[in-house]
């Protein structure tokens, strides 16, 4: 019996190590086909009707003009029980013709006859919204009367981010088609290709095992493509009509930004008190959240300061907008902002150093108190906090001003259920197959190295068959579940199958299979490593039949973990004329147990970094109070940072002793918690005043400094 | 166009190609265009049904029947299945379509087909040389500058035409003349490195 752990750091030959990616080259050469890059004999193209109204019902619909029209093929209204739009953007008409502009045309000759509702779509105020604010049950934890009168310092604030976008380069979509009348070919953009099949059946009316899923390649997802969506029930629709042709649907960019990404906004109103040496006593917040028809949840505050007196009220907010969606660590990067800024301005308020005051409450974190210390040490390091921190507004003559800002924050990452099956050929060919999929955080490379490393053998031998649902089951790649899920289910199937192997060579060695270790392509006897089979030569010991092994997790051994920390600090510009806002450095502090590949895993964090500039100073649904409609459906106006707008990024991961031990941990999303807040907090820190949400864009940033000397002000 | 010698299986004979382009021919056989005065010349209008195009793309004619408003971009994808280029923003913004043209690297999705005739179109399906990387694309491997890496293709051949222009360029010009691309999983500091890598001054492009 295999015994079930990761091998020691002196035996690891891959794992941890700076490995690029398998499918780079495929990636880099533009032959790595994305199903949106599918052309499928036959294939047609479909589009969408979609409503221009943010509320409305649907009085009649006529498509006979479209279904006469030479090229169009198919013709499907989507069905919806009580005709009620509810959102702009809802999609009412799907349509397949022979080519895109036929398409198009035909989308265009159709004739819908709304009435138009009123519609809601502004979520700042829950004030203003009457019925639409749904308060939830006010919480309390300890005595918060008391927390502030014991409080010496109070500082009272407004915070908050809106609703933003996902924005995912490949639109969401799907090319689908009938490969018979009971079997069904989906090529879908999808974070969990082992889940479509079981999500589709029930509507389509065929069983789920009739339903083959693949993709060998997604253009990003960041939460928002778990299940199929209407348009994809719509293709299959269009694609039944038509005989079973494929039929194409990928969103225009104007749909997939209005209603195929949203992130929940979440704003508060934070009061929080401590003592003149930083000692925390309360919190208070009334928030309010919205991300569509059901309003949005309560992000977890106070964020990770688990502190003594509180009292909390939410409010959900329901407005006429596309659906909120998950998003890289839902609910966090809202409470972290919220409550890193709130306890920030309390800091300023003491006149503390906001370093020293996170640490002096360190302890209210909880059991991963000791890891913020070491982290925030080695952030304040590589920023060189101590020389560059000032108090809050630089004293510096000029417009041109810096500060600095930090936040720290947690996540779990334990893995999803897995399984894996690795088949050895008797002439040493290997073969993994897993039903995941690689959403760009390096999956394939990873299952290779821990397959590889074990085995011994380089990269490059083992073959790894990933993103098809006739695979073996793997979870969606969602809550950072992937990395630890696929790693501690290849090992074990590896170990598994070496044990096989390890019993098929010891007669030839002389040896027991126990005694025996693969190192550098061979088969050897620990005790006298000059006895040796190649890898080759160990698997002709198999006989005809290849092994095939299965590996699990959850299973044997301790391979992963769950709960990981990290702190940022950023070094930010501003000038005060412009109310500009430029990045100079972000630096992150990471850890997330094992790594497997150093390399993706930075990548990773180097991502997310970039995904919350992006976010703190640019992006946001801009919403039409009038006509309920999206202003800025494209990426001239919803603005994503460019290589020039990152500033100098630094990723250290918190690797060896005391992490590796734990085994894998997922990474995806802890790292794109804090930006917002470190950024946020450096504004405060440049300028002298808060501004009190997201995006950081000049209009805010100079309407902050116009309001100088309000509540959070301290120059 | 230059490159017509040899009629390969998408490509049209030099005869066909000639009726095509409407050159030698008055009448125009499967064409579908019309012959209207403006500003006192006689101007080719085609459209709005499909026209024959023929392209000159990675020094291979290809050809094509495509509606006047169709894209590069479209045609590349929909017609040719040439799909490194991708279709992100769809109105020049983000620089996943970027293709070379002519020696200048243009957003095809902003370029009509029709108009891309008789130019020189590489993409970056153009970019190997035989099994081997281009060293901008070998650059981009070793570096990770790509993570889902639906916006790499476009970010490769704008480096590549970016160092074309500036074999040697330094860090910050790195990083206001790769503007026009843009990336939604985070690989700039890759893309920043792998350039440096690419750059006839090969410094160094240890990412980080
Ligand atoms: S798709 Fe052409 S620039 Fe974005
Ligand atoms: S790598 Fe995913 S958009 Fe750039």
């Amino acid at each position: 019996m295999a015994e079930y752990k990761w091998p020691d750091a002196d035996k690891r030959t891959l794992i941890g190590k700076r490995i690029s990616r398998t499918d780079g080259p495929h990636k880099v050469s533009g032959h790595a086909r994305y199903n949106s890059d599918l052309n499928r004999p036959g294939m047609l193209h479909g589009r969408l009707l979609c409503s221009p109204h943010a509320h409305a019902k649907i009085t009649s619909i006529d498509t006979s003009a479209a279904e006469a029209m030479p090229g169009v093929k198919a013709v499907y209204i989507i069905p919806d029980p009580d005709r009620e739009i509810k959102w702009a953007g809802e999609e009412i008409v799907a349509v397949a013709a022979v080519d895109e502009p036929t398409a198009r045309d035909a989308i265009r000759a159709i004739k819908v006859v709304y009435e138009v509702l009123p519609h809601s779509v502004l979520d700042t105020d829950p004030k203003a919204v009457g019925s639409l604010a749904r308060p939830a049950q006010a919480q309390k934890v300890g005595d918060p009367d008391k927390g502030f009168a014991e409080a010496e310092v109070t500082a009272e604030g407004l915070y908050g981010m809106p609703v933003i976008t996902h924005c995912c380069l490949e639109p969401h979509g799907s090319v689908i088609e009938w490969e018979d009348d009971k079997n069904l070919l989906v090529h879908l953009s999808t974070q969990a290709v082992s889940s479509i099949a079981a999500a589709m059946a029930p509507v389509l009316e065929i069983p789920a095992a009739n339903i083959r899923v693949k993709q060998d390649h997604i253009g990003g997802g960041f939460g928002s493509k778990f299940g199929p969506d209407r348009w994809d029930f719509a293709a299959a629709q269009l694609s039944k009509k038509a005989g079973g042709k494929p039929v194409k649907i990928f969103l225009d960019r104007d749909s997939e930004l209005m209603v195929a990404g949203a992130r929940p906004s979440a704003y508060a109103k934070v009061k929080v008190g401590a003592k003149k040496d930083g000692t925390i006593t309360a919190w208070q917040s009334e928030s309010w959240a919205s991300g569509g028809q059901g309003g949005g949840g309560s992000p977890p505050m106070p964020y990770i300061f688990n502190i003594p007196n509180q009292s909390k009220q939410h409010t959900a907010i329901q407005t006429n907008i596309g659906p909120q969606r998950a998003w890289r660590a839902p609910n966090h990067p809202q409470a972290c902002l919220i409550t890193m800024s709130a306890l920030e301005d309390l800091a300023a308020a003491i006149g503390m150093d906001p370093l020293e005051f996170f640490l002096k409450n360190i302890e209210l974190t909880g059991p991963r108190a000791e890891i913020y210390r070491e982290e925030f040490q080695i952030a304040a390091d590589l920023i060189g906090w101590k020389k560059n921190w000032h108090q809050r507004g630089d004293k510096t003559a000029g417009p041109i001003k810096r500060g600095l800002g930090l936040s720290l924050h947690t996540w779990g990452g334990g893995g999803h259920p897995s399984d894996c099956d690795i088949t050895i050929q008797p002439d040493g060919s290997v073969e993994l197959k897993m039903g995941t999929q690689d959403l760009g955080t390096g999956t394939r490379t990873t299952v290779e190295i821990v397959a590889a490393d074990t085995f011994g053998l380089p990269m490059g031998v083992v073959k790894v068959l990933i993103g098809d649902n006739r695979f073996p089951t793997s979870g969606g790649s969602g809550g950072s579940t992937t990395i630890a899920g696929v790693s501690g289910a290849t090992r074990r199937a590896a170990l598994d199958a070496l044990d096989q192997i390890f019993a098929k060579a010891a007669p030839a060695l002389g040896a027991k299979p126990e005694d025996l270790e693969a190192v550098a392509g061979t088969i050897l006897v620990k005790s006298n490593p000059a006895k040796r089979l190649t890898w080759k030569q160990a698997c002709s010991k198999i006989g005809q039949v290849p092994i095939t092994v299965r590996g699990k997790n959850p299973g044997p051994g301790k391979l992963g973990d769950s709960g990981v920390g990290g702190v940022q600090m950023a070094d930010v510009s501003v000038d005060i004329e412009t109310g500009v806002v430029r990045v100079n450095k972000i630096v992150a502090v990471q850890d997330c147990g094992l790594v497997i590949d150093i390399k993706t895993a930075e990548s990773q964090v180097y991502g997310a970094l970039i995904m919350g500039v992006c976010s703190a100073l640019y992006e946001e649904k801009i919403m039409d109070a009038k006509t309920g409609k999206m202003l800025n459906p494209n990426m001239e106006f919803y603005k994503l940072a460019g290589i020039g707008d990152i500033g100098d990024l630094v990723v250290h991961m918190m690797t060896g002793k005391g992490y590796d031990e734990r085994g894998v941990i997922g990474l995806g999303e802890p790292p794109a918690v804090s930006p917002y807040a470190a950024l946020s907090n450096a504004v405060a820190n440049a300028i002298g005043v808060r501004v009190p949400t997201l995006p950081l864009t000049p209009d805010r940033v100079l309407a902050a400094l116009a309001k100088k000397g309000g509540s959070n002000a301290r120059i | 166009m230059s490159d017509e010698k040899k009629p390969d299986k998408q490509g049209l004979s030099r005869r066909g190609f000639l009726k095509a382009s409407g050159i030698s021919l008055s009448v125009p056989l499967v064409l579908n265009y019309r012959m209207v005065k403006a500003a006192g010349a006689e101007v080719k209008v085609l459209g709005p049904g499909k026209a024959p195009i023929q392209l000159t793309i990675n020094s291979k004619p290809f050809t094509a029947e495509v509606e006047p408003r169709v894209t590069l971009l479209e045609a590349l994808r929909n017609d040719l299945d040439l799909t490194g280029a991708k279709r992100v923003c769809d109105r020049a913004t983000c620089g996943a379509c970027t293709v070379i043209m002519d020696g200048k690297p243009v957003y095809s999705c902003s370029v009509l087909a029709i108009e891309a005739q008789g130019k020189k179109i590489t993409t970056v399906e153009g970019l190997m040389q035989g099994e081997r990387l281009h060293p901008v694309q070998q650059a981009f491997v070793d570096n990770d500058a790509q993570q889902c890496g639906y916006c790499t293709p476009g970010f490769v051949v704008a480096c590549k035409a970016f160092l074309d222009k500036n074999p040697n360029p330094t860090p910050e010009e790195v990083k206001r003349g790769l503007g026009g691309n843009l990336c939604r999983c985070g690989t700039y500091v890759g893309v920043r490195a792998a350039v440096l890598q690419a750059s006839r001054g090969r410094k160094g492009g240890q990412r980080g």
